[in-house]
């Protein structure tokens, strides 16, 4: 048991982030140039709350009697919603602009939310869990109407409240009744005697309630239905941080609940559970993206896709299939984020230029946002040797593993739908002449961010131990 | 020179060739083109290389090289050849100097990303034939499908965006359910061997022992991705429509190498891993094959367009590839690997012949032509003989193969039966019948159209270039086959000793 002091030394990470709010909230207030210091500020304290984790990787301790796991499988999880937010940090420079809204509260809400999903990744008591997750939807409530001028933002904001309102209502029911079953949150309390909570009905109702509520934040079928409304509305860059780092931390409660399962073999009740979802949302997703003329909708519905397919590794529950969740994941992240960054630099003023039509002929227009996003594309449909493909194998390799070989196949059908509408992008941007007359406007910044997640996603792909080593490393 | 290292070389050429073609500029076309055709012309020279240095008598897998990937799946970089896969190694390091200059022409748009698709594309065929690692054979066979997507997608026909999505999902769909079963696969070695592998040469021991029932259905789904790609009928209809659609660079690699993977997968995965079901399930392939065979001559028949016509004559040929796979006899298997030779051969050369006519006159109907023989006197010999060996003419590439897989299913202890080998051979007269009648109607008689006088000339020395060599080969594999047959002959008795050990006696 560590010394109190060293505890607070152990939880940097958070606490960089929770005084670079306030800093944040300083500097908002007391410097006119706010514009240009915040976006820098974020990317630095982002930065060193990534390197901070993962240099201390090894040092996985429990903290404050039983409250918040540091190091391991969260400084892993740290490092992507980290590094994710920065690259969405760095892409929103320009893109603010050009949206036509600059607020400072922009960058300190991306930062409070990033501090909600550390608190949610290395929870060890179901409150901490709740805690975590407040901060983040909240943050993420504003962020999608952080335009409030604007019609579909203020619209995805509300939506995405109510929903998310909603949504904690189950979460709130679900904790309420795994405390009576069991008279404790703590998840070590759960973990030690899942076995005997299984056959306590209530225990078991109070869970279903959970799950369900973090099916709605992971973005399942048939909790899906803010998905693509609130995905389309929000701005390019507040998406592709939902959809990723969101979607990420989510998962993390999910692995984290469900610990006793993948790390201590106890049998795995809910399997039907995720496995149901799993099959909806991956053909749910695909069939429906098809006939998406709307890009950012096109990879909502892509996104509920992919829940599918992470949601795989729940549904196999091994301790396989919690890497392959967490490789999974942060592929996703860079592929998504590169996505709607490319999007968000074609995108024109008031949400203009996200369709299809306006990708036509991408490739004469600007070479090296057409080959990154053909690379996005092929990686998010799972062409190998990319980032999005390993994905895809590692859970399909947990799916088998367990037996859920269906689950495996219904994968790969779902993926071979999903093909097709990301490859329609590439036919636009190669395949078609342009129809629509405009020049873009490529913002440096965003350039840096749209390679920076390409190089990843190929050196993921490539050497896809360079990841995986780090996470199952932490996992054994 | 470390021998081992060969075929990393090889391989490394066109992935380096293709890395550098990014740094010229658009403009600089010329330059481009002698890059690629540089680059090219190099791998065929290190391909040449561990030719000579193949042992013929050896069956066993040479120039083996290997260092792990990832290693948390043991996963493996591992290369080598057999005979086998060493004369599809030589026939895509032929083909692609010659498929790229012959679009010196032809490709004016983009020739920059023409050329890194297509050095890039060697890279995914060379991969898909060296691969001695299941995991990293499927690598190739995916990453292959994204030149080859680009390359009928820009440049293209007039429908070049169907048929390329129509490519690329009809052959995903196959190789997705094939990934399921290499995991299956892998995860049933880790329970037998004690350790999670991808490793062929492991798995060839492990792949006969799977329960009966589960063997079909993995050997199911390695066939079905197979028979996709090969393609087998009824599976075919994606071919035609992607031939009339590509570039002529992109339908002679598409009909030369890329189809020859679908059948070089059934004889390395399919036959060896799992020999139990190959044996059950030949009768029905075959059957398969030979409908096939004579479905593909009879539409090609009935064909307006020639481009299309040699598409269907393709499934004819394939058909028969099949068949002598499916019969399992040392005849009809090397049959059938010098037959898919020939096919690269000779159907490369006629589409390669219908691009040069469709070059000058961008017309493609049979209809549109006529007496060309007086305009092009060496054009309408040249196309005589491309024709006459993809017929199958003593003397010529395609009759060695045929007579092969004939006498080889004729005998086959497998398929038992007469019949397969009559009907296959009345492929060979329908295959007579419609190449003739196409020649016939393009070549001979009075010139139909005016145009075709002013527009239509000769072959040029670039071109005769392209198809001499082609000819070359297709006389000597006629004349003299057993370089070839002695080449695959130790490789295809080890692989049907393996099938035979596991089921029937196979050498009568």
């Amino acid at each position: 048991m560590p010394l109190n002091n060293y505890e607070y030394f152990l939880l940097m990470p958070q606490i960089i982030i929770g005084v670079g709010i306030v800093l944040s909230v300083l500097i908002e207030i007391y410097t006119k140039k706010s514009e240009q210091i915040l976006p820098w500020f974020s990317i630095a304290i982002f930065f060193a709350t990534a390197f901070y984790s993962v240099f201390n990787i090894n040092q996985n301790f429990v903290l404050f009697g039983g409250m918040i796991e540091v190091g391991g499988k969260p400084a892993i999880f740290n490092f992507i919603f980290n590094i994710g937010a920065a690259l969405v940090v760095l892409s929103s420079i320009d893109y603010l602009k050009k949206y036509g809204t600059y607020f400072g509260e922009y960058y300190i809400l991306i930062q409070s939310s990033v501090l909600g999903m550390m608190v949610m990744s290395g929870a060890k008591d179901i409150l901490m869990i709740f805690m975590g997750l407040e901060l983040m939807s909240i943050c993420f409530y504003v962020l999608a109407g952080i335009n409030r001028k604007k019609f579909s933002a203020n619209e995805a904001s509300l939506k995405y409240f109510l929903l998310g309102a909603f949504t904690t209502g189950f979460i709130v029911y679900g904790i309420a009744l795994i405390y009576g079953a069991t008279g404790t949150t703590s998840i070590q309390n759960l973990v030690e005697n899942f076995v005997g909570y299984s056959s306590n009905i209530i225990f078991i109702l109070g869970m279903i309630l959970f799950l369900i509520g973090f099916s709605f934040k992971i973005a399942t079928v048939p909790f899906h239905m803010w998905v693509p409304d609130v995905y389309q509305g929000s701005a390019t860059t507040v998406t592709s941080l939902m959809s990723t780092t969101g979607k990420a931390a989510a998962f993390s409660v999910l692995i984290i609940i469900l610990s006793a399962v993948f790390s201590f073999n106890a049998p795995n009740v809910f399997s039907p559970y995720f496995a149901t979802i799993s099959a909806l949302s991956m053909l749910f997703g695909s069939i429906v993206a098809i006939s998406q003329n709307n890009l950012k909708r096109m990879l909502a519905y892509s996104s509920i896709a992919h829940a599918g397919y992470m949601a795989i590794g729940l549904a196999a529950g091994n301790i396989f299939s919690v890497a392959g969740i967490i490789f999974y994941l942060a592929a996703y992240a860079f592929m998504n984020i590169g996505a709607f960054t490319v999007i968000s630099i074609v995108e024109g003023e008031n949400d203009s230029r996200t369709d299809l039509n306006s990708f036509a002929g991408l490739n004469a227009k600007s070479p090296i946002l057409a080959a990154t996003m053909a690379l996005f594309m092929f990686a998010l449909a799972g062409i190998p040797p990319l980032a999005g493909f390993f994905g895809k194998y590692y859970v399909f390799i947990a799916a088998i593993q367990s037996k859920l070989t269906w689950l495996a196949i219904l994968g790969v059908l779902s993926s071979v739908i999903s093909v097709y509408f990301y490859i329609r992008v590439v036919v636009f941007m190669y395949f078609k002449d342009a129809t629509e007359d405009f020049k873009i406007n490529i913002s440096p910044y965003s350039l840096i961010a749209v390679v920076i997640t390409a190089l990843l996603i190929l050196v993921f792909g490539i050497l896809p131990d360079t990841l995986m080593n780090v996470i199952t490393s932490v996992l054994h | 020179m470390d021998q081992n290292l060969l075929l990393t070389y090889l391989l490394l050429t066109p992935i380096i060739g293709s890395v550098l073609v990014l740094f010229f500029k658009q403009e600089q076309k010329q330059l481009i083109r002698w890059f690629g055709l540089a680059i090219s012309l190099i791998a065929f020279v290190i391909s040449l290389i561990i030719y000579f240095g193949f042992d013929q008598t050896n069956s066993q897998f040479q120039f083996i090289h290997q260092v792990t990937w990832i290693k948390s799946l043991n996963i493996s970089y591992h290369v080598g050849v057999d005979g086998i896969s060493l004369l599809l190694v030589l026939l895509t390091t032929f083909l692609t100097p010659l498929t790229l200059l012959s679009t010196w022409k032809a490709i004016e748009k983009n020739v920059k990303m023409f050329t890194f698709s297509m050095l890039f594309l060697e890279v995914g065929m060379l991969g898909v034939f060296i691969s001695l690692d299941i995991f990293l054979f499927y690598i190739f066979w995916e990453a292959m499908l994204i030149p080859m997507y680009f390359i009928i997608g820009i440049w293209g026909g007039e429908r070049k965006i169907y048929a390329a999505v129509k490519f690329f999902i009809f052959t995903m769909f196959g190789s997705l359910l094939m990934l399921v079963a290499i995991i299956w696969l892998a995860v049933y070695a880790s329970s037998l061997l004690g350790h999670f592998t991808t490793n062929l040469i492991e798995l060839y021991k492990v792949g006969p022992t799977i329960p009966h029932e589960i063997q079909s259905w993995m050997f199911g789904a390695f066939f079905l991705s197979f028979a996709i790609k090969v393609p087998l009928f009824p599976l075919h209809t994606w071919l035609p429509d992607a031939h009339v659609e590509a570039p002529t660079a992109g339908s002679v690699i598409l009909a030369g190498v890329l189809l020859k993977m679908g059948t070089y997968g059934l004889i390395r995965f399919c036959l060896p891993l799992f020999p139990q079901s190959a044996v059950n399930f030949a009768p029905v392939i075959s059957v398969l094959a030979v409908i096939g065979i004579i479905y593909g001559a009879l539409v090609s028949m009935v064909q307006t367009d020639m481009k299309k016509l040699v598409a269907y004559s393709s499934v004819s040929h394939l058909g028969f590839v099949v068949l002598g796979i499916f019969a399992m006899t040392v005849e009809s298997v090397q049959g059938a690997v010098i037959q898919m030779v020939n096919h690269g051969l000779s159907t490369g050369a006629l589409f390669l012949l219908v691009g040069v006519l469709y070059e000058r006159t961008h017309h493609r109907e049979i209809s549109f032509y006529g007496g060309i023989a007086k305009l092009v006197p060496l054009y309408s010999t040249v196309l005589m003989i491309a024709m006459l060996s993809s017929i199958g003419l003593p003397g010529l590439n395609g009759f060695i193969g045929e007579f092969l897989i004939l006498i080889g299913s004729f005998k086959s202890a497998v398929l038992n039966s007469w019949w397969f080998t009559i009907f296959a051979a009345s492929g060979v007269i329908f295959a007579a019948v419609y190449m003739l009648w196409m020649y016939q109607r393009v070549v001979f008689g009075e010139v139909k159209n005016e145009e075709l006088k002013h527009e239509l000339t000769d072959m040029n020395l670039r071109e005769m270039i392209v198809i001499v060599p082609i000819f070359i080969f297709i006389i000597w594999i006629g004349v003299y086959p057993s370089t070839f047959l002695k080449l695959t002959e130790a490789s295809t008795q080890s692989i049907l000793q393996q099938v035979g050990s596991y089921t029937i006696n196979l050498f009568k």
